[in-house]
């Protein structure tokens, strides 16, 4: 028997699963989350071998959803000095690289930039042929700025990289071929601002994801799993440790698309609303197919705004650990939450902040801890409570449904308690088995997807044989990635014809997915 | 006196959109650009139409082309002026100020830029009180003044100065060059006299989409109802509100023409709505009886902000409120509604106004 192991890094818990071959739950998992991020790991790792006691070199695929690289950034720690060399010249001059940024991200980074001569037309002509001396000397005079890491940008990169290959090998001849490059061809999609800004966020987290996949991969080592590693991504499918390692920034909102697949996957339902209650907040989406719908605005990332593709989400500051707050008749609940310290900060647990599982343990709804230690709370205060966080998710639900029908609700997550069996705009509230561990169950069923984004002419070919080529390049991007190619199929199609002009130009952009290769 | 600041920005850029009618391209690169050229050289003066002596000369600048195109490939920047500057060197005459020839989408905002950047003051108003697709589509036009001499650039530093028989030829000889210049450019395209200009201008509209984003960005903060702030402003009409069931688009001539189908919630529950585009919002039935017809202003927005969707970011599932705003007097003409009526875009009805289609429709 071949085994895949799940773990889910959140604010609160470090989740573990481990899954058989039918990708049935074998054992699971939860332990605290830890501030040095590998500790909790190795603990939920260790506790879910021996809850299932499975031989180590059974484990095959080993896959982690963690929300580090985010925190990363929300938090401007950690990060590295980032240069950008733009090719656009002459073009591009209007608006410079970090427009917009908040202060002390341009603080943190660094905030030097070289625009030079490059780029292409959307057709793939040249705007500008590249002059290597050029990008020589701006790449030495941003290294003398104290430059740890290299974002490159050029116009339309996705249609045609190699100028910017270029770059990178000039980088790599100059620097050494470890300095960090981060192409924006290799991250984004059209719209430059967005694909570059990506770019900078990633070149300024890859040093420190590289220590923590690599720490993540000394933990797996320690215990004996020689396993293919991989990092699930924002759009649920996964890249491998070594991609990931280079690519972080794609990892940033891997976390609610896990859960929200992994409700799709326990509970057997592809359309349906997905609640997930964690120790600090709690996220609302929508399960469209048993993909979670596309938030359809621009994403913010640390105030950055960037254009990648993820979860429409609403997310309140209400979970487990949240902190209740008491002023005469009026009751509140979050945003400030204890966090992994839960269980020492808790009343149930021996502490003396109250939280909204202290009012859980007082209402009977749940045991845990010492209940001894909540039975002075008044019990309209407790009802009172109870009432408080249910209208907030109902609020929560009500904001992100598209008709005003009621609809079958998935609750899962560690705090999942705290969501009554009856709540308005519901049609029934479904608790599917294993739901405390969704997320990294999501992580473990991820699938891989290989894409292509770019401009293409439609004039001479026709639509629908221009299509049909770009379809079967995106199956062949997600073979590579390694999923099995009976599985694969297009996922995604987004065609865009560009306005005011005649010249039959068409945006495409195209997702194929399919399982993982399983191992012989 | 009135100045456009930085911050005023960001709500041109929302109000352009909504006067956009659903196209006019996002004016969001528009809208860093003149930031960044205001926080240069200082706040752009606002002047009335009437404020220009008649003997003074005007120059619009606008872009022409993909607007989804310069979200990838950014303007150089010395564009906007070096085609200013050339058709001022043509003419052997000096501009006194900037004007906008299209206040619905990112036209809105490259007039301030060029003027942010000539230290010229910029003309409160344009040429359409919305957006239209093709260059001759301007009250301008209406009112007979010449396109050309016109002045095209590239960020490459290529220029040419055009001499056309009539403004619809400037648009076929423009587009073209555009198309080779790799989809966008920058022009300066009806050059006037203040006298002109105070017979064919719309006016009011730049402060009218400053007024129409702050109203929509103030009540989305003090959470009262965004859409009867913009139906107050603009003297507009709520046309329906629902979901959006379907959108299809096909490209045959090269601009999109698209439908949209959307089925009634809450108060419009039951009920069905079409609207028909061709990179504007052109026509809009609502279970299959026309409410509002171009000229007029159509315009969607979502529902819970009231945020103007355009043309290309319709998607479905999104829930929305379709608006409907009367359009300048100019377009109501009958040669008005020869360049931009239902007629002119193919389709077999006769134009009549939206306060009078959509009364009785609930408010």
């Amino acid at each position: 028997m071949k085994y895949r192991l799940g773990i889910d890094v959140g604010g609160t818990n470090t989740d573990a699963v481990i899954l058989d071959e039918k990708n049935r739950v074998y054992a699971k998992c939860k332990e605290c989350t830890t501030e040095d991020v590998s500790e909790g790991i190795n603990r939920a790792v260790e506790t879910v071998l021996r809850n299932s006691s499975v031989h180590p070199s059974s484990i095959v695929d080993a896959m982690l959803g963690t929300t580090h690289a985010t925190n990363a950034i929300i938090e401007r720690k950690g990060l590295s000095k980032v240069a950008v060399l733009r090719l656009a010249s002459p073009s591009g001059h209007a608006i410079p690289p970090f427009i917009e940024w908040p202060e002390d991200m341009l603080e943190a980074l660094g905030y030097s930039f070289c625009i030079v001569k490059g780029g292409y037309e959307y057709n793939g002509a040249l705007i500008s042929h590249i002059d290597e001396s050029e990008i020589r000397e701006s790449l030495a005079k941003l290294k003398d700025h104290g430059a740890e890491a290299l974002a490159v940008s050029c116009v339309f990169s996705p249609v045609n990289d190699e100028q910017e290959i270029q770059v990178q090998k000039c980088a790599a001849e100059m620097f050494g071929p470890d300095f960090p490059v981060t192409l924006s061809s290799e991250i984004g999609s059209i719209g430059i601002i967005e694909r570059e800004n990506a770019a900078i966020l990633n070149a300024a987290i890859r040093k420190l994801a590289e220590r923590a996949y690599g720490s993540f991969e000394n933990v797996l080592k320690t215990h004996g799993i020689d396993a293919d590693l991989f990092i699930t991504q924002n759009d649920g499918t996964l890249m491998s440790i070594d991609y990931a390692k280079r690519y972080p920034v794609l990892t940033i909102a891997s976390g609610p698309t896990n859960s929200l697949r992994g409700a799709a996957y326990l509970s057997g339902i592809k359309d349906a609303m997905v609640i997930d209650v964690g120790g600090t907040t709690t996220d609302v989406g929508v399960l469209n197919n048993g993909f979670p719908r596309d938030s359809t605005a621009s994403v913010e990332m640390g105030g950055v705004r960037t254009n990648f593709r993820m979860p429409d989400l609403t997310a309140i500051g209400l979970g487990g650990g949240s902190v209740v707050h008491v002023s005469g008749d009026t009751v509140r609940v979050g945003p400030r939450s204890v966090g992994y310290a839960l269980h020492s900060k808790s009343r149930v647990f021996g502490g003396d902040t109250l939280t909204a599982t202290d009012m859980a343990v007082a209402s009977g709804n749940l045991v845990l801890g010492d209940p001894s230690r909540v039975r002075d709370l008044a019990s309209d205060l407790v009802s009172k409570t109870m009432q408080v966080m249910c209208s907030m998710i109902e609020e929560a639900v009500d904001r992100m449904k598209v008709s005003s029908g009621d609809v079958p609700v998935i609750v899962v997550g560690g705090g999942s308690i705290l969501v009554p069996d009856a709540i308005k705009g519901a049609s029934e509230v479904i608790r599917p088995e294993h739901y405390e561990v969704a997320n990294a169950i999501g992580a473990a069923i991820a699938q891989v997807s290989g894409g292509i984004d770019g401009v293409f002419d439609v004039a001479t070919k026709g639509r629908d044989a221009v299509l049909e080529e770009i379809k079967t390049a995106a199956r062949h991007e997600a073979i590579k990635a390694g999923a099995e190619p009976d599985t694969v199929d297009v996922v995604e199609i987004e065609e865009i014809p560009l306005a005011y002009l005649p010249s039959n130009a068409v945006r495409f952009r195209v997702k194929a997915a399919g399982d993982l290769r399983r191992k012989e | 006196m009135d100045y456009i600041n930085e911050n005023d920005l960001d709500f041109i850029a929302v109000g352009a959109a909504i006067l956009g009618s659903g196209g006019g391209g996002d004016p969001y690169i528009g809208k860093l650009m003149a930031k960044q050229a205001i926080k240069e050289h200082g706040p752009v003066k606002l002047i009335s139409a009437d404020e220009v002596p008649d003997d003074e000369l005007i120059i619009p600048s606008a872009m022409m082309g993909a607007p989804a195109v310069m979200l990838e490939k950014l303007p150089n920047g010395s564009e906007p002026e070096f085609a200013f500057r050339a058709l001022e060197k043509y003419l052997d005459q000096t501009a006194y100020g900037v004007i906008s020839i299209e206040a619905g989408g990112i036209n809105s905002c490259i007039p301030i830029y060029t003027a942010a950047r000539l230290g010229l003051p910029l003309v409160d108003g344009d040429g359409m009180g919305r957006a239209f697709p093709e260059l001759q589509m301007v009250t301008f036009s209406v009112a007979g003044v010449s396109s050309t001499p016109m002045v095209l650039c590239d960020e490459k530093g290529n220029r040419m100065i055009m001499e056309t028989v009539t403004n619809d030829w400037s648009e076929v000889l423009a587009r073209t060059a555009t198309v080779a210049m790799g989809l966008s450019s920058m022009i300066s395209i009806y050059c006037m006299d203040g006298q002109t200009l105070k017979r064919s201008v719309v006016r009011g509209t730049i402060s009218l989409a400053r007024e129409i984003g702050q109203r929509i960005i103030e009540s989305n903060r003090c959470k009262s109802d965004p859409v009867e702030a913009i139906l107050d402003v603009t003297h507009g009409f709520r046309l329906f509100g629902g979901k959006i069931a379907d959108v299809t688009r096909d490209l045959t001539t090269g601009f999109i023409r698209g439908k949209v189908v959307i089925e009634g919630t809450e108060e419009d529950r039951g009920s069905h709505f079409e609207l028909d585009f061709q990179n504007e919002n052109l026509l809009a039935r609502k279970n299959g009886k026309p409410v509002a017809i171009t000229p007029d202003l159509i315009t969607v927005i979502d529902r819970e902000k009231a945020f103007p969707i355009t043309t290309e970011g319709l998607k479905y599932g999104q829930r929305i409120i379709v608006i409907g705003i009367p359009c300048d007097r100019f377009w109501r003409t009958e040669k008005g509604l020869m360049q931009v009526g239902p007629r002119y875009f193919n389709y077999d009805i006769d134009y009549r106004p939206v306060e009078e289609l959509a009364k009785g429709l609930a408010s």
